[in-house]
């Protein structure tokens, strides 16, 4: 309690001394973000044909996977009892918005992302079953559910439903992030964060850093691999990165108007707020270095020539910026929204534990999960054809 | 009823998998929520049989009156009136029950009180409080205070 006071400012309500959520709260909107950006990527390619992109397909579809499964892993941390979660799928409670969220997580998952990826590497997963023995020979024959079938005609079947799942998967993925924007945007006593914008602001800067994250993970295995990166690909995936930011940074900046012109009553206390505790996580962090600068860069490699190593590592350094500003983004909503206090007349810190619960080394240990995951999953479905791997002809 | 188009049979399988799934996960929804779950709001309806079954602890006020009328009489016209007699001195059902056999215990006299009248600025400024370094010395505050009507010091 001493410790706490020690941080606040002015006058506080006793239940605003300390903040309830933690750096774990702030990688769930982080991590489900990277989920809906990376699929709505994988779905240019799908359902609006941009086939410079075709590299990143599969990979932008694992990258998601990877993802989601870490996705309700902060919260889960957060509450404690996790083997209470699945209550909530046996009493759905349908006035509270975080406990719906785990319908429509599940909904993209199962429904969504896992039958995409089969569809997408049955034919992949029959050639493993057949070209394999023992224990790896059986789990791909599970996973091609016992069906060997990869007719030209199955397949073409396989495409078609792919299709109507991605077109199916695109609002879907829409839901997933918007939703998470609508959590924090409808809760109405928090001036910060209650903001019909919210959902929508979400879901663009959920685009902008899954983009962003695939194409870093595109670069990086290329790079492993020792492979030649398609830099029509990496100038598109990179195009749609600024796109996405530009109406996302649009949104941001419409969102900050509209609050500096409506003035009320909140405004000063969060003004404040801003010039102080947040001044270096969002004027610094989150507006100049994770958004203006990576902005510049990629706005530059479209109007001046650049060198393919030069494009290559300016699109790097702007997607590493990117992420460093979406999660700064993420930062400032959660812990920025509980920073003051709902009198308006003061402020508290946070103060994050390092080798507790909630502390800063379980949430290195969850952002770096995922990437274990998707490690897993490359060795399992690689996304990368095979070199000089001919068309295998299928059984008829 | 004609026959499965073979092309599609492994989407068949597919949705199979995913019918069992559904109802793998009913039969367990039918086990693990517990009966009368909704039956009167999201709880379970056996919990307020299981409530009203478990043993009373407190008595209430007017079984305190019964036998304390002295203190009921001293009360009147107190800014501690309404303050029910178990809010201090805990519950008290086993003591109305057998009163030679079971005694209530004496609340403290200086933590119960600070409890409510420790200075904060959160509370209204017309409401009694104190800050214990500069108000009183380290003795409990029922030395000058009588708890039952506090305005008599």
């Amino acid at each position: 309690m001493e410790a706490i006071l020690h941080g606040v400012q002015g006058y506080m309500y006793p239940n605003e001394l300390e903040l309830q959520w933690s750096i774990l709260i702030v990688l769930y909107p982080f991590i489900t973000g990277l989920v809906a950006g990376a699929f709505i990527l994988a779905s240019l390619e799908r359902v609006f044909k941009v086939e410079a992109v075709k590299p990143t397909y599969r990979l932008a579809l694992l990258t998601a996977l990877a993802f989601l499964i870490v996705a309700p892993l902060p919260l889960q941390m957060h509450l404690g009892h996790p083997e209470r979660a699945f209550e909530m799928f046996l009493t759905p409670h349908t006035t509270s918005a975080m406990a719906m969220f785990g319908f429509v997580y599940l909904w993209y998952l199962m429904a969504v992302l896992v039958v995409e990826i089969w569809l997408e590497y049955r034919k992949d997963i029959v050639l493993a079953w057949r070209g394999s023995r023992g224990a790896r020979r059986l789990f791909y024959g599970i996973l091609a559910l016992g069906s060997d079938n990869i007719s030209p005609r199955a397949l073409a079947i396989d495409e078609k439903v792919g299709k109507a799942v991605t077109i199916v998967g695109i609002p879907s993925a829409f839901l997933l992030h918007g939703y998470v924007g609508f959590i924090f945007g409808s809760v109405k006593a928090n001036p910060w964060w209650s903001s019909p914008l919210m959902p929508v602001v979400f879901l663009f800067s959920a685009m902008v850093s899954g983009i962003a994250l695939v194409l870093l993970m595109y670069v990086f295995f290329s790079w492993l691999r020792r492979t030649a990166v398609d830099m029509l690909c990496l100038d598109t995936v990179a195009k749609y990165l600024l796109y996405a930011f530009l109406i996302d940074f649009s949104l941001e900046m419409l969102d900050l108007v509209h609050r500096i012109y409506e003035a009320d009553e909140s405004f000063r206390a969060l003004d404040f707020m801003v010039h102080t505790r947040l001044y270096v996580s969002q004027i610094v962090i989150q507006i100049y270095i994770g958004t203006l600068v990576p902005l510049g860069l990629l706005a530059l490699t479209q109007f001046a020539r650049f060198g393919e190593k030069a494009r290559k590592g300016i699109y790097t350094f702007a997607a590493c910026l990117t992420l460093v500003g979406i999660f700064a983004m993420r930062w400032n909503v959660v812990i920025g929204g509980q920073l003051f206090s709902k009198s308006f007349l003061g402020y508290t810190t946070y103060k994050m534990g390092f080798a507790t619960r909630e502390g800063l080394l379980p949430a290195i240990v969850l952002m770096i999960l995922p990437f274990v995951l998707l490690w897993g999953l490359l060795k399992l479905l690689p996304p990368w054809e095979k070199e000089g791997a001919a068309e295998v002809q299928p059984l008829a | 009823m004609p026959a499965l188009d073979k092309d599609k049979r492994h989407l068949y399988r597919l949705a199979v998998l995913f019918a069992a799934g559904i109802l793998a996960f009913l039969g367990l929804r039918a086990v693990m929520v517990p009966k009368g779950f909704g039956r009167y709001g999201f709880f379970r309806a056996g919990a307020l049989t299981d409530i009203r079954s478990l043993p009373i602890s407190y008595a209430g006020r007017a079984a305190c009156a019964d036998c304390h009328s002295d203190i009921v009489d001293m009360r009147k016209g107190s800014l501690h009136a309404q303050i029910g007699c178990e809010a201090c001195h805990g519950p008290l059902e086993a003591h109305a029950a057998a009163p030679d056999t079971t005694k209530p215990r004496l609340p403290n006299g200086r933590a119960l009180c600070l409890g409510c009248h420790l200075e904060n600025v959160a509370k209204p400024a017309s409401f009694p409080q104190v800050d214990p370094k500069e108000h009183g010395d380290a003795g409990p505050c029922t030395s000058c205070h009588n708890p039952h009507h506090p305005e008599i010091s």
